[in-house]
């Protein structure tokens, strides 16, 4: 089977942050229709490498080049809301990005009601639970109909049960071709939810290998170190 | 001490029986005020979010100038609003000097640096959280600035208010640009200027209870206002 060339392709990507090396030539091909967990201990540089995929931090060196013009979005750790009801954030973004107003509504509205958010679309967006503000951010990235939607420790501020919602909207994401690529600390939900694990140490990818792989037994020393809990991770 | 007290007893009778000339000056006071407040925040609130997200050269140099405007002499407006409009200056043609405009325009100048600086920080620490989510989201500089102010719409509404306690209160240079006319430019700090040298206090004190009411009012309404906006959006 011949694949076809990476929807992303990162080559040498350094990153110099506070005069520290964040990432140190890391390169890495992401094809379309795959789910990507990135783990590592911290301070590896996950967190980093999303922000750099994602075009919010440019790279010092190395080049970052994308298949074809692309939609993508991000959910951070801790979604930023506007003070406006949970649906004008939705409206928001697709105005933002172009979409025509008459459109807007209703995409807005069925990305609500796709993450169970419909009964208080209407509700001021500040005002909901941290669950449910991660779970708005996920409408709000969702209605934007990305081809790759990064996200970034997405339930580290979160408590289980909220936590398994945002697990079960992000699979539902993948599950409609959306390419996710996300980073944890959560090796259960790195397990539930990724196709292939990437290892970063130190700035640079260790290891990319199948989740089943990965956790019956790692390539390399630094993934069994980690996840024999011997390295230091958030 | 008696003629304190008789002035005083004056004074409430004037406000208690609303006085005709009483109420006419009030009147147009908080109408030429509401109109500067009006239009220094028109100039000062999009200026100020501009410096907060702008990142263009001299940048730093128009934060220190928009800062030391805050303690801008209003006597040097004043005298400067009527070097404009004199017979002889530039737009001595509009025939504006000893008029309500004249006296909105030099009050418009008092209180638009005082809305651009206090909205700049508050458009700046809102952007510190912001920046990345909208950067994310496709959101560009100048498209953050109508963001920025509607987000931040309730401490910028203090923010008029504390523009249009600042004109109210002006007396130096609505004294240079209104000429303190009868029943055409008479406010009530011009008025209680004049009252108190001509010795007719209760006039004058019946005009300061009702200017520390005004500022009163003005004062617990943003309280108020603030409050809500917090319990209703966080």
């Amino acid at each position: 089977m011949v694949e076809s060339p990476p929807l992303l392709a990162a080559r040498d990507l350094t990153v110099v942050l506070g005069g520290v090396k964040a990432l140190d030539g890391l390169s890495l091909d992401l094809m379309a229709g795959r789910r990507t967990v990135i783990l590592g201990a911290n301070g590896a540089g996950k967190s980093v490498l999303l922000r750099t995929l994602h075009g919010l931090i440019a790279p010092s060196a190395g080049t970052l080049s994308w298949a074809r013009p692309h939609r993508q979005a991000m959910v951070f750790q801790r979604p930023v809301m506007l003070r406006r009801s949970a649906i004008d954030n939705v409206t928001y973004a697709l105005s933002v990005n172009g979409i025509p107003a008459k459109e807007r509504a209703a995409r807005a509205a069925s990305a609500l009601e796709r993450v169970g958010l419909a009964p208080i679309a209407e509700r001021p967006a500040r005002a909901l639970s941290g669950g449910e503000q991660q779970r708005l951010a996920l409408a709000r990235a969702w209605a934007l109909k990305p081809e790759i939607l990064f996200l970034d420790e997405p339930t580290a501020s979160l408590d289980p049960g909220a936590s398994a919602e945002v697990e079960r909207v992000i699979s539902a994401i993948a599950d409609e071709g959306t390419r996710i690529v996300m980073t944890t600390h959560h090796l259960g939900q790195a397990r539930r939810l990724a196709d292939e694990i990437v290892f970063l140490h130190a700035g640079r990818t260790v290891e990319r290998t199948p989740v089943a792989d990965f956790f019956r037994q790692p390539a390399s020393k630094e993934a069994s170190l980690f996840l024999k809990g011997e390295l230091p991770w958030t | 001490m008696f003629e304190i007290f008789a002035s005083l007893q004056a004074a409430w009778a004037l406000v208690n029986g609303a006085d005709p000339a009483l109420a006419r000056i009030v009147a147009l006071s908080l109408e030429l005020s509401l109109a500067a407040a009006l239009l220094g925040a028109a100039i000062g609130l999009p200026l100020g979010a501009l410096v907060a997200v702008g990142r263009f050269p001299g940048r730093r140099a128009v934060i220190v100038a928009l800062n030391a405007l805050l303690g801008l002499p209003s006597v040097v407006v004043g005298l400067l609003v009527y070097l404009m409009l004199s017979r002889a200056g530039p737009l001595g043609s509009w025939g504006l000097l000893f008029t309500p405009t004249a006296i909105v325009m030099a009050q418009s100048l008092l209180v638009a640096p005082i809305v651009a600086a206090l909205a700049r920080q508050t458009c700046e620490d809102a952007w510190r959280d912001y920046e990345e989510q909208l950067t994310s989201l496709g959101v560009s500089r100048a498209r953050a600035v109508p963001t920025l102010l509607w987000d931040a719409r309730y401490s910028l509404l203090t923010t008029v208010l504390a523009g249009f306690g600042r004109a109210a209160s002006e007396v130096g240079a609505v004294m240079i640009v209104g000429g303190n006319i009868d029943g055409v430019t008479r406010v009530m700090t011009t008025a209680i200027a004049l009252e108190t040298s001509k010795g007719d206090l209760p006039l004058a004190l019946a005009l300061g209870f009702v200017l520390i009411l005004v500022v009163l009012v003005v004062n617990a309404a943003a309280y108020g206002l603030r409050e809500w906006s917090v319990r209703r959006h966080g």
